[in-house]
């Protein structure tokens, strides 16, 4: 049982990092703020999410899990503000001509 | 090498590098930066001290990691004072400059 | 022993990670590159110290870090144009840094080993105070004289920062730091409550796990900044005697149990024998009240001109 628990671990955490390997990747390569804003997002919500379900199973105790998953709540939706600030930044940058 | 003394060493760059940024870079900002690091140096080598004296069951010494928790704070407090003190002088310039601009035209920038 | 390379790997790649934003932040040619290099080399020193065993030092870390981070980006705007040292001083201000570095280094690697500890010593009669953090034990027990100057230092960094303002002003409101939109706006109206409790969470669980007042008054300045940045909290005046109340009301408690030692046990700082606990925890609340206001004023600056209408 617990092996497969760990499988199940070690999967999740692993394509977890394949989220957030995406997300930096995209963040250096792609051109625009937008665009990067996008990539970022994936590795936030996705790869986090997925990471925090991986390790709920390790915390050892029901409030341990249920502490994760609020980090995970609290990150999604700090990540949502900032990428709506981020982007009505950009937007404001280039829909009026104003600085 | 025990992961403590790799993190001591780190320290000791850190400590290095923190020194170089305070003596080579003329801007006030890039100095407050600088010592921070350089401090950070420092506060490590505390962790260093404290985790090599782990013992009683505990992770590390407690009496360093309380040095330090005070030392961040207190290095917080100056760094706050450095950067309010950066603000009023840029704001106090830029007035000279403006009174300068106003009394002899274009040249004072 | 495979767990061993494991974390002997992590710890590698995790130093070269700290040392490599940290020279970013040195040799960053754009200020603002540089703070933003010194803010993740704040996020990372605060994975050092968990990896050091100090789970404590590591909360401070990443919670005076975020607090950090608004100043100094605010003070990027403010950079100097002032030329660094020219090239051959450079050069030999580096090799005199490297000399120095590579002393500690020895120094560091010559340690004793096994090293020497009194650690044993130092924590044994912490259990007469039934707090099972023994950082939070040493910080309010041999180190209290520590933590009381440092209330007064964090004190006097407040006044100093208040004594930069105009005259006419000293006594008026900071400039509002506000800058609304809906998204902040929401950010600001659902997140204080959770920020408090949990603030509130790192204080209590502080006697006996990572946590204290530190880091739940450093969440409360955050959570506080948050408001007056959505623009849903005007910054409070200065002059407020209330406000000043409540900023020396930390540091006027610790000093008053202080004194109060030299009547009952007999010494400055001493708690009288089974009153430890509840001393600590009137303390402990007491400062974090006052420090999470004096972080928060620091933070907002000295007064300033109302923006006139």
């Amino acid at each position: 049982m617990s092996v497969l628990i760990d499988l199940f671990t070690l999967m999740a955490v692993g394509s977890g990092l394949l989220f957030f390997l995406a997300g930096t990747i995209g963040l250096l390569r792609f051109p625009d703020a937008l665009s990067r804003l996008h990539a970022l997002t994936k590795a936030d919500n996705l790869g986090l999410g997925l990471i925090v379900l991986g390790l709920m199973p390790q915390a050892g105790s029901a409030l341990g899990a249920l502490k994760l998953l609020v980090i995970w709540l609290l990150a999604l939706f700090a990540g949502a503000v900032a990428s709506q600030m981020i982007a009505r930044l950009v937007q404001g940058g280039r829909g009026c001509g104003r600085g | 090498m025990t992961g403590a003394s790799l993190f001591g060493l780190a320290a000791c760059v850190l400590i290095g590098l923190g020194l170089y940024g305070v003596l080579a870079h003329a801007a006030p900002l890039r100095r407050v930066l600088s010592f921070n690091l350089l401090g950070a140096g420092v506060f490590l080598l505390f962790g260093v001290a404290a985790r090599r004296g782990a013992a009683a069951g505990l992770p590390g010494d407690p009496v360093p990691q309380a040095l330090v928790i005070t030392g961040i704070v207190v290095a917080f407090a100056a760094t706050a004072l450095a950067l309010m003190l950066l603000r009023r002088l840029t704001a106090l310039r830029a007035a000279e400059r403006a009174a300068d601009g106003l009394r002899d035209d274009p040249k004072g920038r | 022993m495979r767990a061993g390379m494991m974390n002997a790997s992590l710890d590698a790649v995790l130093v070269v990670t700290l040392l490599a934003v940290a020279l970013f932040s040195v040799l960053a040619r754009q200020a603002r590159a540089a703070v933003i290099g010194f803010i993740a080399f704040g996020l990372l020193l605060a994975l050092a110290w968990v990896r050091l065993g100090a789970v404590d030092v590591a909360l401070t870390e990443a919670a005076i870090g975020a607090l950090t981070a608004p100043l100094l980006l605010g003070a990027s705007a403010f950079a100097g144009t002032e030329k660094p040292a020219s090239p051959p001083l450079r050069l030999a201000l580096a090799a005199l840094c490297a000399l120095i570095a590579g002393t500690l280094a020895v120094i560091v690697l010559a340690a004793p080993e096994p090293a020497p500890s009194l650690a044993m010593q130092a924590v044994a009669p912490l259990g007469a105070l039934d707090l099972g953090n023994a950082v939070t034990a040493v910080l309010l027990a041999y180190r209290a004289l520590d933590t009381l100057l440092e209330t007064v230092v964090v004190l006097l960094a407040l006044i100093g920062i208040w004594s930069l303002a105009h005259d006419e002003n000293w006594r008026d409101a900071p400039a509002s730091p506000a800058a609304p939109s809906p998204p902040l706006d929401l950010l600001a109206r659902v997140l204080p409550p959770v920020g408090l409790v949990v603030a509130m969470h790192l204080l209590w669980v502080g006697a006996d796990a990572p946590g204290g007042k530190f880091q739940a008054a450093t969440l409360i300045a955050a959570m506080g900044l948050l408001l007056m940045m959505a623009g849903l909290t005007p910054p409070p005046a200065l002059g407020d005697a209330r406000l000043r109340a409540l900023v020396v009301a930390g540091p006027a408690v610790f000093l008053a149990i202080g004194l109060a030692g030299f009547l009952f046990p007999g010494s400055f700082l001493a708690y009288p024998d089974g009153w430890a606990k509840p001393l600590i925890i009137v303390i402990e609340m007491a400062l974090t009240v006052s420090i999470a206001l004096m972080l928060l004023l620091m933070l907002l600056g000295p007064g300033a001109r109302k923006p006139s209408a």
